[in-house]
């Protein structure tokens, strides 16, 4: 790969040199274009070298349809085009052609050419309009660190006004005056500073690759650069690992959240906590599709209203399995176990029925698409946007256990249920307000989840096992144990991730659970005192 | 007490198990091989294959059932241990299959030639010979369950956070199952058997007296069962069950107790795993999914926990019930139904059918022996106040 781009930038420059040497620079495209029609590979080169020396907008186009085999010419008045599906397209304007000549023949070209071609894209890219080809083209040279690409980089750099791409250019430079023969020292010392400050990998490749004849104070500068550059990898990649688990950590949290409540208010897991999480995907999906047949124009505001709609519709079928299942079943957790997963068999069965097994296709918003650069971090949107919403959730839950009547008594029916009953709070509806607010978190996750993830009728049943983890490792009873929970969790696994492979990873963070809990049966934050033992 | 060690544990209820079970385990075999087709009595061999798994998942049921109806350990996870003694066995039957693989290979089974392996992972070792897998199939599951519970029961880990811990165990065996890596065939499982024994394992006779041994081992596991469950031992596990912390502080050591009864019950599930193998063919990492342990602890729950009989009972109803659901037109709604049946038991008939049945037919008898007291009592003077 190296070698071809060597190759290539080493025709660049001479084309470059040609262009500069040529007294012809003043010729015009149509007279660089009528080489084409002369039949002669000789000849179509020169052509090809006075196209890109022409300076014209269009020299790229014909460049490119020459190599795409779509350049022909008319034998009779000498004339080029460029064939586009049926059309004609004149080469020197770019204007449709009507009518059509009668009489056309193909712009032939050989291997040899193809080189020649290959480099004049190149030429044309370090120099071109578009601020990405000539990004790529400049990490081309940085990668090939040919000598000759100097004046033409020199040129660009000149040239440059985006400071990235402008960036990218010094360090291009900075590799090839290091590899060159008959750099200074000084030339040399400079060229290692401005990689260092590059600091990726390509950098340490670089640097350790250093010619043998190069003075000792550049490859004892180019050996701390190393070092200093892998530090900054290690510091960097590590950064990534914990973004990673962050937001990993998020999905779990805003998955478990709602099942810790309901486990500490009420001591009773629902296994069908994760269908809860997959209506409320299910949700996001009827209200974008009811916005893609009705209103188009509202689909970056889809998530404004899947939010509101997903709580409700989760809360209220939570708080319809409290009354019909779950209230006759207080003080057998193990039997509501079973009950909450025959529950989960029959939600899923039926959102399987209503709206098919497959995958249903759930779109972001705009502004939750894409990704932007923070140092050597990529960070794309829509995770960034899920950490943003869970805190929101995690710390407006808080604020409702913490301020409102509700979150009171919960926190009481949660320390001494049989207290809380003597001092006139009513259990029953704490139970069922306790139940719908969780079923209603967990929609919340669903709507977070259906950005990320596939929203089928397994969606659930992917997430409850993690979340149980979550709940039985942070603790009952203390929503800063989910959160510490679910970040360690995520981190911890994003970190093995590297070293283990996802799989492994997973079983190594399972078994590590599983012994925590033999240290600490009742999780991280464990409530203390009677409570424990009702 | 006159009778023997084995009658003694046995009442009239496990009684008509035991002859139901044998008269079962002699008919159904000797109906297939002997009757010809025509006859209105004759057992497809198909059929012969699927009571054969019907009676393992029972055995297996049985081993849930003595943990959770008599000690109170709901283990989510007991479709691990069952996998294990699956494995166990599959691994022997894979090294029967010898040079008759597709790769022809006489040490190294098919899925290893195709990861291009070279030599036998050293856990293979040893599963040509039938008396080390059968150990294996009592000592995998056996020595993962003590090493589970050891932890686990020392440091009082109960209740729901004990199920959720299961459940997580067999999630993180399903994970490595799945792996190539992990020498177990990956996805696809054991499969393509050949010989048990020297005997052909698709033969009809084979699974005739697979049949009759599955019904076997399930007798001697209930027998068991019966024993433990009635001798000293079994009360201080329903003492356990009921009230933790008061036998603890009676002097009874009852991480010890529980550990003794969750081993044991580990084994019988690795047996069940065993006896299962070869009567469908395949073993793959599907079997450790969460779901199929819950499932297993609903033919309990339905059967009757803390009846022994009631679970083997559940086993068969609910998997005779799936059977028949989904391979008709009603397949979209077995969930539906299953859903609904956990739900309906746990809500509505919180004893399972024999549960529910002996309690009614107690009540009754306690009723009756009332009214011949009220009756007596009536006759006779009452004593001055």
């Amino acid at each position: 790969m190296t070698k071809l781009w060597g190759g290539l930038i080493a025709c660049v420059l001479t084309l470059a040199f040609l262009i500069a040497a040529s007294p012809a620079r003043s010729q015009t495209l149509d007279e660089a274009l009528t080489k084409f029609s002369a039949s002669s590979f000789n000849e179509t080169e020169e052509g090809i070298t006075a196209v890109t020396a022409s300076g014209s907008p269009r020299a790229l186009a014909i460049i490119e349809a020459l190599q795409a085999g779509t350049l022909v010419f008319d034998p009779e008045s000498k004339k080029v085009y460029i064939r586009q599906g049926s059309r004609l397209l004149d080469a020197a304007t770019g204007a449709a052609v009507d009518p059509v000549p009668a009489k056309l023949s193909d712009v032939r070209i050989i291997n040899r050419l193809r080189r020649v071609l290959d480099a004049a894209i190149g030429s044309l890219t370090l120099m071109s309009p578009d601020p990405k080809q000539r990004l790529s083209a400049a990490l081309a040279v940085y990668k090939s660190r040919e000598t000759a690409a100097l004046p033409a980089l020199d040129a660009a750099i000149a040239k440059e006004t985006d400071s990235r791409v402008k960036l990218a250019l010094e360090g291009a430079r900075a590799a090839v005056v290091l590899y060159k023969e008959d750099a200074t020292e000084v030339q040399k010392l400079d060229a290692v500073t401005v990689i260092r400050d590059r600091g990726d990998q390509e950098a340490i490749s670089l640097l350790s690759g250093l010619p043998a004849n190069t003075p000792p104070a550049v490859q004892k500068l180019a050996q701390d650069a190393i070092a200093t550059i892998q530090g900054r990898l290690v510091f960097w990649e590590a950064l990534q690992n914990a973004w990673y688990g962050l937001s990993l950590g998020s999905v779990l949290l805003l998955a478990a959240i709602g099942l810790a409540i309901t486990f500490g208010v009420m001591g009773v897991i629902n296994m069908a906590h994760g269908e809860m999480v997959m209506i409320g995907a299910y949700v996001t999906f009827v209200v974008q599709e009811t916005i893609r047949q009705h209103n188009p124009a509202l689909f970056d505001y889809s998530l404004a209203f899947a939010i509101p709609l997903a709580f409700l519709v989760s809360g209220a079928i939570g708080i319809l399995i409290e009354r019909t299942v779950i209230q006759w079943m207080y003080g057998r957790p193990l039997d509501t176990l079973l009950a909450t997963w025959g529950v989960s068999l029959i939600l899923q069965q039926a959102v399987r029925t209503t709206f098919g097994p497959t995958n249903r296709e759930v779109g972001n918003p705009s502004w939750m698409s894409g990704a932007f650069e923070l140092g050597h971090l990529t960070i794309t949107y829509n995770r960034m946007w899920i950490i943003v919403f869970t805190m929101a959730v995690f710390f407006g839950l808080l604020g409702i256990l913490r301020f409102t009547r509700i979150g009171l008594e919960m926190r009481a029916v949660t320390q001494n249920r049989r207290m809380a009953a003597s001092m006139g709070i009513k259990t029953a509806n704490v139970d069922m307000l306790t139940f719908g607010l969780g079923s209603g978190i967990a929609g919340l996750a669903g709507v977070a989840l259906s950005q990320i993830d596939n929203v089928s009728p397994n969606l659930g049943q992917s997430y409850i096992i993690d979340s149980f983890m979550v709940v039985v490792f942070g603790g009952v009873g203390n929503l800063w144990g989910t959160l510490v929970g679910a970040f360690s969790l995520g981190i911890a696994n994003k970190f093995l991730e590297p070293y283990a492979g996802a799989v492994v990873a997973k079983i190594a963070i399972l078994v590590l659970i599983i012994l925590f809990i033999q240290k600490r049966p009742r999780g991280m934050f464990a409530l203390k005192g009677r409570a424990v033992e009702a | 007490m006159t009778g023997g060690p084995i009658i003694r544990v046995l009442d009239r209820q496990a009684v008509v198990f035991l002859t139901i079970l044998s008269a079962v385990a002699i008919l159904v075999p000797l109906s297939n091989l002997l009757l010809p087709a025509t006859s209105p009595f004759h057992v497809p061999t198909y059929a012969v294959a699927l009571f054969g798994k019907y009676i393992c998942f029972a055995l297996l049921a049985l081993s849930i059932d003595l943990i959770w109806g008599y000690c109170g350990i709901l283990s989510l996870g007991h479709g691990a241990f069952f996998a294990l003694g699956g494995y166990a066995m599959g691994m022997y039957l894979m090294r029967q299959i010898g040079t008759r693989g597709v790769y022809a290979n006489p040490i190294l089974p098919d899925f290893m030639v195709f990861l291009n392996w070279k030599e036998l992972p050293i856990f293979w070792y040893g599963f040509q010979s039938f008396p080390y897998a059968l150990l294996m199939v009592f000592l995998a599951p056996g020595a993962l369950a003590f090493l589970f519970g050891w932890f686990a029961f020392r440091s009082r880990v109960t209740g729901v956070y004990l199920s959720i811990i299961t459940q997580a165990m067999t999630f993180a065996l399903l994970l490595a199952f799945f792996r190539n890596d992990f020498g177990f065939g990956g996805n696809n499982g054991l499969t393509d058997f050949k010989d048990i024994l020297g005997f052909n394992v698709q033969a009809q006779s084979t699974r005739a007296a697979l049949f009759t041994i599955s019904c076997a081992a399930l007798g001697i596991c209930f027998i068991i069962c019966r024993k433990i469950v009635t001798s000293k031992l079994g009360k201080v596990l329903v003492a356990i069950r009921d009230a933790e912390s008061r036998t603890r502080f009676l002097g009874y050591r009852v991480e010890n107790y529980k550990l003794f009864v969750w081993t044991l019950s580990a084994c019988m599930a690795g047996l069940a795993g065993a006896l299962y193998v070869p009567q469908v063919g395949i073993i793959n990492p599907g079997e450790f999914a969460p779901a199929n342990s819950i499932e297993a602890v609903l033919w309990v729950a339905v059967g009757g926990r803390g009846t022994l009989t009631g679970a083997v009972l559940g086993a068969i109803l609910v998997n005779y019930a799936k059977t028949t659901f989904t391979s008709g037109i009603l397949a979209p709604y077995w969930l539906f139904l299953l859903g609904a049946l956990f739900v309906f038991v746990t809500l509505f008939l919180p004893r399972g059918i024999v549960g529910t049945v002996s309690h009614c037919w107690c009540e009754h008898k306690a009723k009756r022996a009332a009214r011949a007291d009220d009756a007596a009592g009536a006759a006779a003077p009452k004593p001055a106040e």
